[in-house]
């Protein structure tokens, strides 16, 4: 039995009072790579900011391995963030400091090590990403694709065992791009981090998929969810269907 | 349970670790850690990793500084035994991370003659710039004024309405105190001699003369030029202004004009309002020491003329086109990086108000010699 480590149960989400989501129902378990996918404007947004807490379900509850985060307060609420870690899409790095401060945060904020260790650490994660070298380096001098892995590494700086990914390979070069993919598979093997990642690339869904949901805006929900292979064939709904099938035809050309 | 034992044996001093290894017990374990290497009797030091159950990369930099602690307090050897497999990778890797020096990456911060120089190189370049826009500005709004039908006039209105009408609330209110309180104080004084009516006078010339444009020029610059600056700064960054460029559009024509010819205009508009209920502020005070309004407005009227309010009038008009020029300029220059665009709107601010203390200053002087 594979253990779940995040728990959606009847989640009605959006702004404001209107649901844009409806009766979501899904479990992420430990160590997949679980992809949400689906058109402009489905709603993955507003799946993700429910579940990093940044917006508040209108009903349901999303239990991040085991606990509320949205009833979570103070340091309960602390405790519960600290085992996520998030990667928003444009980076979302601290502007004024160093790639390496930026990792340096949330370090200095939660946990009592000695500086030496903390640097270490924030080190390790540069290098698990692959920016040793670019640690003094401002977000500004970084191109996309470092920030994209910066951002990262500031997700783990922490070692949470989920981490959140939204559209990390968006403007990113083919090449750049499957550099991520590794990266994430890897990172999900040798250290077990579950990722939840919103994504619209199907050649990276390709590689590094466990398994998908799909969103669909007139739905208000998930109409379709399984491994990659199960999507492609997937003849039951024809959305899927094309959305899996035409798309990767195009591409393979 | 304690995570750890300190045991010796066959000459080596054995620390056992138990359970998880991550940020919370590293910060739990390093004292005692560091204990233990203090106190090791023994030339071995061995570290049983058997029970540990979990090792992240904060445990894994953990151990290294171990390791490295038992180097400088003499120990000869130190190693880590029963490590599982599955971690040995993020050890070694801390170990590599520990090694490596990277000070060496760290930029040389600059010395301060080469600081001073860069700033001396920097304001060169930034007055340079300054001058270059002011006199692009300038061709662009003759240009402008020379096909008035080219200018954007949706925008224009669209400014002036929220430059000038959205001010009205703020203008009232600070006019109508500082109306009222130079009422107040003046009439203290001025009740010893009788001549509490003469507080008209001095209202009356200074509201007109100098505080109206001057207050509404400061307002307009806090809340008009930081306004701009922030449009314009916000636009650059989003290469909002590369695009109108690239489309032949003339970003200066396009976002600059407007707003200039906006404030322009609403800066004497709101003068009068401001002179106005500066005014009604001293009346206040007038009235109510027993004068009646009549002969409160009777004064002001025989005594400020019609060349006092047109000299206020003319000059709030190049206030206008100072803290808009300002805010512009100002928003125009914004570099990238998370806090120009606030950098930007500060000197916005800043320059919009040095530029009114300068120019007030000047038609001072003019307009004594000239005799208005």
């Amino acid at each position: 039995m594979k253990e779940t480590v995040i728990q959606i149960e009847n989640l009605f989400a959006g702004y404001g009072l209107v649901p844009i989501l409806e009766n979501i129902h899904f479990d992420v378990f430990k160590s997949e790579i679980f992809i949400i996918i689906g058109g402009s404007g489905c709603g993955k947004s507003t799946l993700l900011k429910n579940m990093i807490g940044l917006l508040p379900p209108i009903s349901g509850q999303v239990l991040i391995q085991g606990e509320d985060l949205c009833l979570a307060v103070g340091d309960d609420r602390n405790r519960i963030l600290q085992k996520i870690g998030v990667a928003f899409q444009s980076g979302a790095l601290f502007g004024s400091m160093t790639v390496l401060e930026n990792i340096l945060l949330p370090l200095k904020e939660f946990t009592r090590l000695p500086d030496t260790v903390m640097e270490d650490i924030a080190w390790m994660k540069l290098k698990l990403v692959g920016l040793e070298k670019s640690g003094f380096l401002m977000p500004a001098e970084l191109s996309g694709g470092m920030k994209k892995r910066a951002a990262l590494a500031r997700a783990m700086a922490l070692d949470p065992s989920i981490i959140f990914l939204d559209e990390p390979s968006a403007g990113l070069d083919p090449v750049t791009s499957a550099g991520m993919d590794n990266l994430v598979k890897d990172l999900a093997s040798s250290l077990g981090i579950t990722f939840v990642i919103v994504t619209h690339e199907l050649a990276s869904i390709d590689a590094i998929a466990d398994r998908i949901i799909m969103l669909e805006k007139s739905a208000k929900g998930i109409i379709a969810q399984g491994t990659p292979e199960q999507m492609k064939t997937n003849t039951e709904n024809p959305y899927v269907y094309n959305f899996f099938n035409r798309k990767i035809e195009k591409g393979e050309k | 349970m304690k995570p750890w034992t300190v045991s010796t044996h066959d000459g080596n001093t054995v620390l056992s670790l138990t359970g998880r290894l991550d940020a919370k017990s590293a910060a739990l374990l390093l004292p005692e850690g560091l204990r233990v290497i203090e106190k090791a009797r023994t030339p071995n030091l061995v570290l049983d990793l058997e029970a540990v159950d979990y090792i992240d990369t904060a445990g894994a930099a953990f151990l290294c500084l171990l390791e490295n602690e038992t180097g400088k307090k003499g120990i000869q050897n130190f190693s880590m035994v029963h490590l599982k497999s599955g971690f040995s990778t993020l050890v070694d890797m801390a170990k590599d991370i520990r090694q490596a020096d990277f000070s060496a990456q760290r930029p040389e911060p600059l010395s301060f003659v080469e600081n001073q120089g860069k700033s001396l190189l920097d304001a060169l370049a930034e007055t340079k710039e300054f001058i270059t826009y002011t006199g692009e500005i300038t061709l662009a709004l003759f240009q402008s004024l020379l096909r008035p039908k080219k200018i954007r006039w949706a925008d224009t209105f669209l400014v002036a309405e929220r430059a000038g009408v959205d001010a009205l609330p703020i203008v009232a209110l600070i006019s109508f105190i500082v109306g009222l309180v130079m009422a107040f104080q003046a009439a203290i004084p001025m009740r010893m001699f009788g001549a509490e009516l003469y507080v008209a006078n001095l209202i009356g010339i200074a509201m007109v003369r100098e505080l109206g444009p001057l207050m509404t020029a400061i307002i307009l610059a806090g809340r008009s030029a930081s306004a701009f600056a922030a449009e314009i700064g916000t636009m650059r960054i989003n290469e909002e202004i590369d695009a109108l460029t690239v489309m032949g559009i003339d970003p200066v024509k396009f976002l600059i004009v407007p707003r200039i010819i906006a404030a322009t205009f609403i800066t004497p508009l709101l003068t009068l309002f401001s002179n106005l209920v500066g005014i009604l502020g001293g009346a206040v005070v007038i009235t109510s020491m027993g004068y009646p309004f009549i002969s409160y407005y009777d004064q002001i009227a025989s005594f400020v003329s019609w060349g006092d309010l047109t000299g206020g009038l003319v000059k709030c008009f190049v206030f206008g086109i100072l803290i808009a020029a300002a805010g512009c300029i100002r928003g125009y220059q914004t570099e990238s990086g998370p806090s120009a665009v606030g950098i930007s709107t500060t000197r916005a601010v800043v320059t919009g108000i040095v530029l009114i203390a300068v120019f007030d200053g000047i038609f001072s002087i003019v307009y004594y010699s000239l005799g208005i």
